[in-house]
């Protein structure tokens, strides 16, 4: 690949995208569970409960803050290295980050503080209402983050005006109501939440092996088990809604994820296992399972799914319809308001396919002039590179299953035996705590990279998105970027580690007398205290 | 959806450069006096308690103040698609540089005391310098380039090019602006501390933010007759349409002039930079008085008139360009959709009173000064 100004950009987005991602889900699911903590602490009163919402508090603390810095730069990046794709659709995609910013971010942004500082100064239900509103607050951030960018893969209540050369918003709730966002939606917050369990699991079961901090780390495994299930099932429930959107809106996209080279028969097999080659268009030593995909993916026996091959066939119509459209633009730029009917109707015919034609502009200036080769190319263009997507999908679903398994094992320890975990079990959980974040990087990448050529799918190619910097410029700011994020990242991890080594360290005593007195309480159903010998090998 | 119907585009278009410059103010009066802290943390401080006290004025609140920011950023974006696309990409390396300072400062408040070694702490704390002085600085550089111009043209598909570079937006009459904006901002951060803290820290506060203040005001009024008499101003000649299509080539724009012709045919502006000096000079005077609550108001005060005596002085100007003035963006040709103006007044309209509403209850519970004894004794719960 060749790296000139299109290719960076994209890099430099990746790159931060994915690292602010690092932080999101964490933020996501740990300002819940630090808040479900804090509600028993208010209802029961016990400060073994307070002591543990500090502690996790802390950690979300640490974490918090880069996930608010990294998002700057995202904000940032949009004008800075996209400024084509920030005029041509900043009408449509520049509300939800505002609204974001009015709604949700301002909520968890001036709560977080307090909820720090707070503890001293307010009475014990305001500062729970406190925590829940930072809670609250992250989760509608990531609402309306994906509403915007659930417009970048399904782009709905938006039309292109000759006039402005841009898209303009003809409906917001369309916007706001899109489908495919409140899939997106509720399948990545599910994510964050099993993010969260996952590290809260992990990190008590560290200390459960340690022999350390047992109390809290005990009821914090009951916390994280019980919401962990449950968000996994989600997870993995509202991601196979999200598959159902996307059969409907990017069948590309699909197909890519399918590595289905050739409509197949109705109801299409599920491909476990192959070696997609994009080169010959088909998929070698495939292992298919019959049904699966058309049941998936239709919710029918009868409809089929279009394969690679057909969605070329028909972006190629498209092109030609695009440079219909692209032609009569060109008129109504330079006649104005004086643009004949027939002109506007020979537009309006055929906007929707407008995008398709600036397909061509990597190839040649003017759409108009396209020779058949090159629209047969711009046609293979739009099929994304194939194997990587194919594997990252899964990788991601395997790993959700797997979440779901971990999960209903120590829910059901938990509830049932005792909390006697064997110490193998123990280990799993702690080595599991980076998975999720693999999970989630892996769902962004078969989402962004599966819908290229596009930043918004059939309406604006990638390539022409970019703005019109010096590769210098890139080169610059991608290497400030490495320097800057690889320090950040090593002093986090660094103070997440003190953190955690170091333990709850707030309202020791009062907690430990607290655990003194009420000793009985902890008894299992068996008569014996938790841990009060060497748990089993 | 009809709705949109009942304010006019025009209307609207002026509402909502109203509303950006709320958003820009906003952010200078609550992320400014962060910003100016910051700055004056090495010397109001001189011992790591010191230090802390300073820190921990702002510790619970500057995340909030910093969201005042990045909505700035996000209203630009959805209201100004035109002017977030030509300014982001084209002050390009000036960009990063606030993004770093910015991604540096909430990491320097968060981090800084987690650890006890005194080599980190320092780091942070010329980190958290940095971080509020570049920031300060390179705003006003912005500002200072925007009333000159800046370099770029857009093609006839509305692509941005860029023809400037970093340097050049360095020029002197840019950086005056910058010292303009810092000065002014380390003010208010003196002002902050003075009503904030006691102590040593609170008159040093008070010394270093009333000198401040002084080069504030003189440089404020030297760029104002630089402006004056050594910038040329634009003004648009063609018959414009304030409720148009959001093309900024559909305008002719001439360059030459002074842009102080705004206060010929609307005299009533000068008002704003009347209380840019007199909100400057009264922070500086009570500062110097010993007074602790009052300096604060005047500085806000002083920003509010100077953030407005910009936007009054280049209406409907918002980005002139100084190489191809027909690109140039105004009011009349740069906004979004009618549709999406009005989508985001709504929200604002009932969002904004609500944020208010919350903000001031969290600055009520944190009211009080910060003690050493506080900080000392909180190890666990403060910065």
């Amino acid at each position: 690949m060749e790296f000139g100004v299109v290719e960076l950009s994209r890099l430099q987005f990746a790159m931060t995208a994915m690292y602010h991602f690092l932080f999101v889900p964490l933020t996501l699911g740990l300002s819940i569970l630090v808040a479900i903590m804090e509600t028993v602490y208010v209802m029961t009163n016990r400060p073994i409960w307070r002591q543990m919402t500090k502690f996790w508090g802390t950690l979300f603390g640490i974490n918090f803050v880069l996930g608010v810095a990294t998002g700057i730069t995202m904000e940032f990046q949009f004008g800075m290295n996209w400024s084509y794709y920030s005029h041509y659709v900043g009408d449509i995609f520049g509300a939800p980050l505002a609204i974001e910013g009015l709604m949700a971010f301002f909520l968890e942004a001036t709560f977080v503080g307090l909820f720090f500082f707070g503890w001293e100064r307010m009475s014990k239900v305001a500062h729970l209402v406190v925590a829940w509103l930072v809670a609250i607050g992250s989760n509608f951030s990531a609402l309306w983050i994906l509403i915007a960018n659930g417009w970048m893969q399904h782009p709905v209540g938006a039309e292109f005006n000759p006039m402005t050369m841009r898209m303009e918003m003809t409906s917001f709730f369309e916007v706001l109501f899109n489908e495919v966002a409140q899939a997106k939606f509720v399948h990545t917050v599910s994510a964050g939440y099993v993010t969260a369990s996952v590290f809260v699991l992990g990190v008590s079961a560290w200390y459960m092996l340690k022999g350390r901090h047992i109390e809290l780390a005990r009821r914090s495994i009951t916390v994280a088990a019980s919401f962990g299930l449950a968000s996994a099932l989600s997870v993995v429930v509202l991601g196979d809604e999200s598959g159902y959107d996307t059969t409907l809106n990017q069948k590309m996209k699909l197909a890519a994820i399918e590595a289905m080279w050739e409509t197949e028969p109705a109801p299409a097999p599920f491909t476990l296992f192959g070696l997609p080659d994009q080169e010959a268009r088909e998929t070698h030593y495939a292992i298919k399972i019959p049904w699966a995909m058309g049941l998936i993916g239709t919710r029918s026996l009868t409809k089929p799914i279009a394969g690679i091959d057909q969605l070329v066939a028909s972006a190629e119509e498209r092109i030609r319809s695009g440079i219909i459209a692209y032609d009569a633009l060109v008129q109504i730029r330079e006649l104005r308001e004086n643009s004949s009917t027939e002109l506007k109707d020979q537009f309006e015919a055929h906007s929707d396919d407008l995008g398709f034609a600036f397909l061509l502009k990597r190839y040649v200036d003017d759409p108009r002039q396209a020779t058949e080769d090159q629209i047969m190319q711009a046609a293979n263009d739009t099929v994304p590179t194939v194997w990587p997507i194919f594997w990252a999908f899964r990788f991601m679903v395997a790993l959700g299953f797997g979440f779901i398994g971990t999960m209903t094992y120590f829910f059901f320890m938990a509830s049932f035996k005792g909390m006697r975990f064997p110490r193998p079990a123990l280990y799993l959980a702690v080595i599991m705590i980076p998975t999720p974040w693999i999970a989630a990087e892996l769902g962004w990448f078969v989402a962004e990279f599966g819908r290229q050529p596009w930043t918004v799918d059939g309406v604006l190619p990638t390539a022409l998105s970019v703005s019109s910097l010096g590769v210098t410029d890139l080169m610059l700011t991608l290497l400030g970027f490495v320097a800057f994020y690889t320090v950040l990242f090593i002093v986090e991890m660094g103070l997440m580690i003190k953190y955690i080594r170091k333990g709850p360290y707030m309202d020791v005593e009062e907690t430990d007398n607290w655990t003194a007195r009420h000793e009985h309480r902890l008894r299992t159903h068996d008569g014996n205290l938790p841990f009060s010998e060497a748990p089993a090998e | 959806m009809i709705l949109h119907q009942l304010i006019d585009f025009d209307t609207l278009r002026v509402i909502w450069w109203l509303l950006l410059g709320v958003l820009l103010t906003g952010f200078a009066l609550t992320d400014g006096f962060d910003l100016g802290v910051g700055a004056l943390i090495p010397f109001v401080g001189r011992n790591d308690v010191e230090r802390r006290v300073a820190i921990n004025t702002v510790g619970p609140v500057w995340e909030g103040n910093q969201v005042w920011f990045i909505l700035g950023g996000g209203a630009i974006f959805a209201a100004w698609p035109p002017l977030y696309a030509v300014s982001f990409s084209g002050f390009y390396l000036a960009m990063f540089l606030v993004l770093a300072a910015l991604i540096l400062r909430p990491v320097g408040f968060k981090y800084r005391s987690k650890r006890d070694s005194a080599a980190w702490r320092s780091a942070w704390d010329w980190a958290l310098f940095v971080g509020g002085f570049v920031p300060a600085l390179i705003f006003g550089v912005a500002m200072g380039n925007v009333l000159q111009g800046v370099p770029f043209h857009l093609t006839d598909d509305l692509h941005s090019i860029y023809e400037g570079n970093l340097f050049g937006l360095l020029n002197p009459y840019a950086l005056l602006a910058g010292v303009v904006s810092a000065a002014m901002l380390i003010l208010h951060g003196g002002a902050w501390l003075s009503l904030k803290t006691e102590g040593q820290v609170a008159e040093r506060a008070r010394l270093y933010g009333s000198w401040a203040g002084m080069v504030a005001i003189v440089a404020y009024a030297l760029a104002g007759l630089w402006l004056a008499f050594g910038v040329d101003g634009y003004a648009i000649v063609s018959q414009h349409v304030a409720n148009g299509p959001s093309n900024p080539l559909y305008s002719e724009v001439s360059k030459g002039g002074s842009w102080f012709g705004a206060y010929a045919s609307r005299p009533w502006i000068a008002i704003a930079p009347i209380a840019g000096f007199a909100g400057l000079a009264m922070a500086v005077l009570r500062l110097r008085a010993g007074k602790e609550g009052s300096p604060i108001l005047w500085s806000s005060l002083g920003i509010i008139g100077i953030i407005s005596s910009v936007g009054l002085t280049m209406f409907p100007f918002i980005l002139p360009s100084s190489t191809d003035p027909n690109s140039s963006l105004t009011v009349w040709d740069s906004s979004s959709s009618h549709l999406t103006l009005f989508v985001m007044l709504v929200t604002s309209v009932i969002f904004v009173p609500i944020i208010l509403a919350y903000t001031a209850w969290v600055y009520k519970v944190l009211w009080g000064k910060v003690t050493e004894g506080e900080v000392t004794g909180n190890s666990d719960t403060v910065y």
